[in-house]
């Protein structure tokens, strides 16, 4: 018998004129069944090459052992691969205090510390480029303006800087664009995404034109102190603001009084809205949890997220606006969805100390961390994800093991593997004693329930639990 | 002044204005004062909040529908990527071999775009009135409107064409129905328009009374009035029709008249339904027929709205129609219904008077137990046959238990780890550090130990409570059929469990339960059937020998020959006995033993939370994803992931325009699906490749 390939080079290595007749002539001398070389042979040599498949599912047993198998591998390996931490970018001389994301590039990153001093990274090469004596204290916040072009500074010294992006030139010196001197301390600041509005939180919520020394709105409502106020980044006139008072103020930048606020058990540190849902903000607060909400209904959040064992310090959405990333006072970095109770990553290192401030880079491919032992630090956001070009093979790959893990998700000893994290032995303690607390808690509430009167001790869910009063 | 330019004063006028001063004077009551700041910045503030709230509610569509996507690439707003003109790449590009300018000079003449606008301005407008997309919607729209339509034609066309009475009888019912539907809520909705639409089922009524219908004087009813002496359902059927007669000539109060047209046209395809005889195969055991005897269906039927008459009553009568015929199928699928209904009832009281239950051991090995000693008098020796089929049976139906109170069994295993209003952890977090693939599969070994040493403390558990004693075993293997009372005494001890509440019923029932129970199950064997289905379990546990002779191998072989007796000694493999059975000891319980503990350790033992029944679950696990068993396509469509993101590319917050975009999306059409997204890409690629061939040549 002849091969098809063979008879295929036959074919091919022939001149063309006589072809028909060799193909006559080898037809009469050899029996052969003939098949059409378009199914087997590739029309040029970049194309793939042509490979029949029977699919029929009696050639291929046991399909769900053998994927039940390779969900198995899949699972092993990401866990071995899961290598999340990147770099550490140190320079500062004293605790990062708070960090800020270049709006047009991804390679840019700019932290302020505690000692007033600012600088400006480059990622890719993972060097510091610029360093600038921006305040004296704290750099309380900053924020880089849509443009790219200049970014606003706040500190201690009750002053708002804006300074240019670009590096001066030599010779030039270090010299802000603009100084305005407020009346007290300033403790946030966020810009508007299209237009020349940033807004300022202290005493009270300060709404600035870019053009002018004074505020152009100011919002106060019985409040002594504000920690935190960030811009809708989709509806752009809306505000949000975390209070002292444990409140979460909303505001309409057009109105000229706030909207509402929910006053909680505990303060809220900070809070960011979500980029691709208008409605929804997700809060870190100082009782562990994050707590998400829709602004339309603040008599309870929609989900309660758990898992850091010290106050929630800062917040970051992805870009994607599936997660969001938290920064916690416990030494720890966690990675949740964004409708799950629990978070899906833990990330922690011996040297990283509090965390106070997170950002999740707008490729959705990076977080960033800064933390009080002065150093920045850069992580995976999908801790067993390569990094880089993947070839498509390596892309289908990646795909088919995701799927695979997703399938089996549910098998006991995938969801072992793929769960297992390690934890620092004094997490893991005060996560077990918060347990406890929580059982016992639970424990005395049923008890008192079952010995009281029925209808007297209602049910309180653990969404009602931490909301105190919704003020209109 | 002004009051002369304006009108000449005349003595009403001027007594009117009188009378106003003189109100004023009286009137001494003060201006409301002014609303205080804190109160008029609440109302400000909740005014601002509507406003904003319902501004952000606009996007709720977009929200769900990304919530849904099958996919979602991110940037949302990406340019198409792929070559491009070069008019838009090159910027100051001329004209300057002669070829060229001839080209250019013909294009200005037919008045063609040159430069940056790469359409002709009609072309332009054209676009802009409608994009693509929104065409290719609407063209899809339209077609599939038009095909609507075409079918909908088709469809009446062929109703209209069939003769059968009872097709259009059917459809008329339906109809009526459906106008019922819509009169209920009119009457919720618009209270003018179902007022007419009373009027109008007023006038109908009066028609149907003015036809003489209903009034025992047509053919099927003089042909009854005949057979009414003899026969007590003829006369029934008659009554029932006077009574419909009464109902129609009496003034219609309520709107419930159509349900009473209806009813009475069951009515009078009722006495038909009586005129059928169906043999009686089984005096002893009715339940066997899959039918009810008289008692509990008269029962029944006095408690359920349309009333269905016993079949044994009814003799063959002379008037049969062919339609009647028709109708009396659609009683008989309502007599099916109601038949079902009530072996569902009888299946649940069944939990409570037979007591069985299967016990849900933690390590998910079930126990089924079952207390029969109420019906030890009442066993019956019955022929093999009989026995047989009762046995399946009761099987099927004990099956139908356990199904029923697995749900419960399961709930509180879920429950400990669980809070209310609160998800199970995500990660397990630990204090091992997970290093290298060993460690890893320590990791899943960690889970099946832990489950294996469960399991032995359950075995251990389950030979405790056995306290029968082994000697009535020994009986048990010598006979074949063994009395039940030999076996089953009284002090066999039974595993006393909270039942949980299968369903509420009243006190009052459970005496008709009763009755009706005992009726239902009198012919039944339910001890021996009982013991068959242990000894065939037990049978199916005993291994097999396994015979491995090849016919032809080391002699002849071939048709009518049989391998030597030898050979056929040698490759008969046997196989070890398993370990005995748990239930070996308990006569009254069957343990199922299918579980394997090794496998276990592998298997999902609840069913994991979006899921409702394990079916769906399975389902999921069963088709399988890779390329092995699905052609490529199929693979990359499956696997598609839910996010992608471009490297190095900043993903923006959604804008505003998206918002006005998925809004018109949504409102002409559901968001374009996957293959669609990808169609255009592929096509570029082919199209680039061709690109590359030519370049070649």
């Amino acid at each position: 018998m002849v091969s098809p390939k063979i008879f295929g080079n036959v074919l091919s290595g022939r001149c063309k004129r006589n072809q028909q007749t060799h193909f006559r002539q080898i037809r009469a001398d050899i029996a052969l069944n003939i098949r059409n070389p378009d199914d087997y042979v590739r029309e040029t040599k970049l194309d793939i090459q042509r490979v029949p498949r029977n699919y029929d599912p009696s050639l291929h047993p046991f399909e769900v052992p053998r994927e039940y198998t390779r969900a198995l591998n899949a699972t092993k390996l990401e866990r071995v691969f899961a290598k999340p931490f990147l770099a550490s970018l140190d320079g500062h001389r004293d605790g990062v205090n708070c960090m800020a994301k270049h709006p047009k590039s991804l390679s840019t990153m700019l932290s302020g510390s505690c000692d007033g001093e600012l600088k400006v990274w480059n990622l890719t090469k993972r060097e510091c480029v610029r360093t600038l004596q921006a305040h004296e204290g704290f750099v309380r916040g900053m924020v880089v303006r849509f443009c790219g072009t200049s970014f606003f500074t706040v500190g201690d010294d009750k002053t708002i800087k804006q300074w240019k992006m670009e590096t001066p030139g030599y010779g030039e010196e270090e010299e802000p664009l603009n100084t305005i001197l407020g009346k007290s301390v300033f403790t946030s600041i966020d810009h508007h995404q299209k237009e020349g509005v940033f807004v300022t939180c202290g005493q009270q919520v300060d709404i600035w034109d870019e053009q002018r020394s004074s505020p152009i709105r100011s919002f106060s409502w019985g409040v002594d102190s504000f920690s935190c106020v960030r811009f809708n980044p989709v509806e752009t006139e809306l505000l949000a603001s975390c209070a002292s008072d444990r409140s979460i103020v909303l505001y309409d930048m057009r109105e000229a009084t706030p909207l509402k606020k929910v006053i909680m058990n505990m303060r809220s540190n900070t809070l960011c809205w979500n980029p691709m849902e208008a409605y929804n903000f997700t809060c870190s607060n100082e009782d562990y949890n994050l707590y998400t909400y829709d602004m339309r209904y603040l008599d309870k959040p929609f989900t309660v997220h758990m898992d850091h064992v010290s106050a929630v310090l800062d917040v970051d959405y992805s870009p994607t606006g599936k997660e969001f990333v938290s920064a916690s006072f416990d030494k720890t970095i966690r990675i949740f969805p964004k409708d799950s109770g629990h978070s899906r990553e833990v990330y922690h290192t011996k040297r990283m100390q509090h965390v106070i401030s997170i950002k999740w880079s707008s490729d959705n491919k990076y977080i960033l961390s800064a933390s009080d032992e002065m150093n920045i630090r850069l992580w995976k956001a999908n801790a067993a994800e390569k990094l880089g070009l993947l070839a498509p093979r390596e892309k289908a790959a990646v795909n088919y093991s995701q799927k695979l893990k997703e399938k089996f998700q549910h098998h006991p000893q995938i969801r072992r593997i793929s769960h297992h994290r390690h934890l620092p032995k004094s997490i893991y303690s005060q996560t077990k004693e918060l347990r406890v607390m929580k059982e016992a808690r639970r424990r005395k509430e049923r008890n008192v329930r079952k010995h009281s009167k029925p209808g007297s001790m209602p049910v309180v869910t653990e969404k009602e639990k931490h909301v105190v009063t919704v003020v209109k | 002044e002004a009051i002369k330019h304006c009108a000449p004063i005349t003595p009403s006028a001027l007594i009117k204005t009188k009378k106003q001063l003189k109100n004023l004077q009286h009137n001494q009551s003060t201006l409301e004062t002014p609303l205080t700041r804190k109160e008029t910045e609440k109302i400000q503030r909740e005014v601002a909040f509507e406003k904003t709230s319902k501004e952000v509610s606009r996007w709720q569509s977009v929200v769900l529908q990304n919530q849904k996507a099958e996919q979602l690439v991110f940037p949302l707003n990406q340019e198409p990527s792929g070559p491009k003109r070069i008019e838009h790449v090159v910027a100051g590009w001329k004209a300057q071999t002669p070829l060229e300018q001839e080209i250019f000079s013909l294009l200005r003449m037919n008045k063609q775009p040159l430069h940056d606008p790469v359409l002709t301005p009609t072309e332009e407008a054209s676009l802009r009135a409608m994009s693509l997309e929104e065409a290719k919607i609407r063209r899809a729209e339209l077609q599939k409107t038009r095909v609507l339509q075409s079918y909908y034609e088709a469809k009446a066309k062929r109703g209209k064409k069939i003769k059968s009475k009872k097709y259009h009888r059917v459809q008329k019912k339906v109809m009526r129905k459906e106008y019922l539907k819509q009169f209920d809520e009119m009457v919720k909705t618009d209270p003018a328009a179902a007022l007419e639409e009373l009027k109008k089922m007023e006038l109908s009524r009066m028609k149907e009374r003015m036809s003489l219908k209903h009034q025992n004087s047509g053919k099927w009813a003089k042909s009854k009035a005949i057979m009414a002496k003899y026969d007590d359902g003829a006369r029934k059927a008659m009554q029932k029709q006077l009574e419909v007669n009464k109902d129609l000539t009496q003034k219609l109060v309520i709107p419930a008249d159509e349900d009473e047209e209806d009813e009475e046209e069951s009515a009078e395809t009722l006495p038909d339904f009586v005129n059928d005889v169906e043999p009686i195969l089984d005096q002893v055991n009715p339940w066997m027929r899959g039918k009810l005897s008289t008692e509990p269906m008269m029962e029944e039927s006095n408690r359920l709205d349309p009333p269905v008459w016993p079949r044994e009553v009814g003799k063959p009568g002379e008037g049969q129609d062919e339609q009647e015929e028709d109708e009396e199928q659609m009683e008989e699928t309502e007599e099916e219904s109601l038949l079902r209904g009530f072996e569902e009832r009888r299946k649940l009281r069944q939990t409570e008077d037979y007591n069985s239950f299967s016990i849900q051991t933690p390590d998910g090995k079930k126990a089924e137990i079952l207390e029969i000693s109420d019906y030890d008098e009442e066993a019956v020796e019955i022929s093999d046959d009989d026995e047989e089929a009762g046995l399946s049976n009761f099987t099927s139906l004990f099956h139908g238990l356990v199904n029923h109170m697995e749900p419960p069994a399961d709930q509180p295993k879920a429950g400990p780890g669980l809070r209310q209003g609160e998800s199970p952890a995500l990660l397990e977090e630990g204090l091992v550090r997970v290093r290298t693939l060993e460690d890893v599969e320590l990791l899943s070994q960690d889970i099946s130990t832990s489950d294996t040493a469960l399991l032995t403390t359950q075995i251990l558990g389950t030979e405790e409570t056995d306290t029968q004693s082994a000697t009535q075993q020994a009986d048990k293997k010598r006979k074949k059929m063994i009395d039940p009372n030999e076996v089953l005494t009284k002090e066999a001890k039974v595993i006393e469990m909270p039942l949980a509440p299968t369903a509420v019923e009243d006190v009052e029932d459970k005496e008709e339960q009763r009755v009706i129970i005992k009726e239902a199950f009198a012919g039944d064997d339910v001890v021996s059937d009982f013991l068959k289905d242990k000894r065939k379990q037990e049978e199916a546990g005993r291994p097999k020998v396994i015979d491995l002779t090849l016919p032809g191998w080391g002699e002849w072989g071939g048709l009518g020959l049989q391998p030597s007796r030898s050979k056929r000694k040698r490759f008969r493999v046997k196989v070890a006995p398993p370990p005995p059975r748990q239930d070996q000891k308990l006569p009254n319980i069957i343990i199922a033993e299918k579980r394997d503990s090794s496998i276990a350790a592998h298997q999902v033992c609840q069913l994991p939370f979006p899921f409702e029944k394990p079916i769906q679950f399975e389902r999921t696990i069963r088709s399988p994803v890779g390329r092995t068993w699905n052609t490529q396509n199929a693979v990359q469509k499956i696997t598609a992931p839910k996010v992608v993101t471009q490297l190095g590319a900043i993903i923006e917050p959604i804008a505003r325009e998206d918002l006005i975009k998925d809004n018109r999306q949504a409102v002409t059409g559901p968001s374009i699906n996957l293959e669609s997204d990808q169609g255009p890409q592929k096509k570029r690629r082919s199209q680039q490749k061709k690109q590359h061939k030519r370049k070649k040549n």
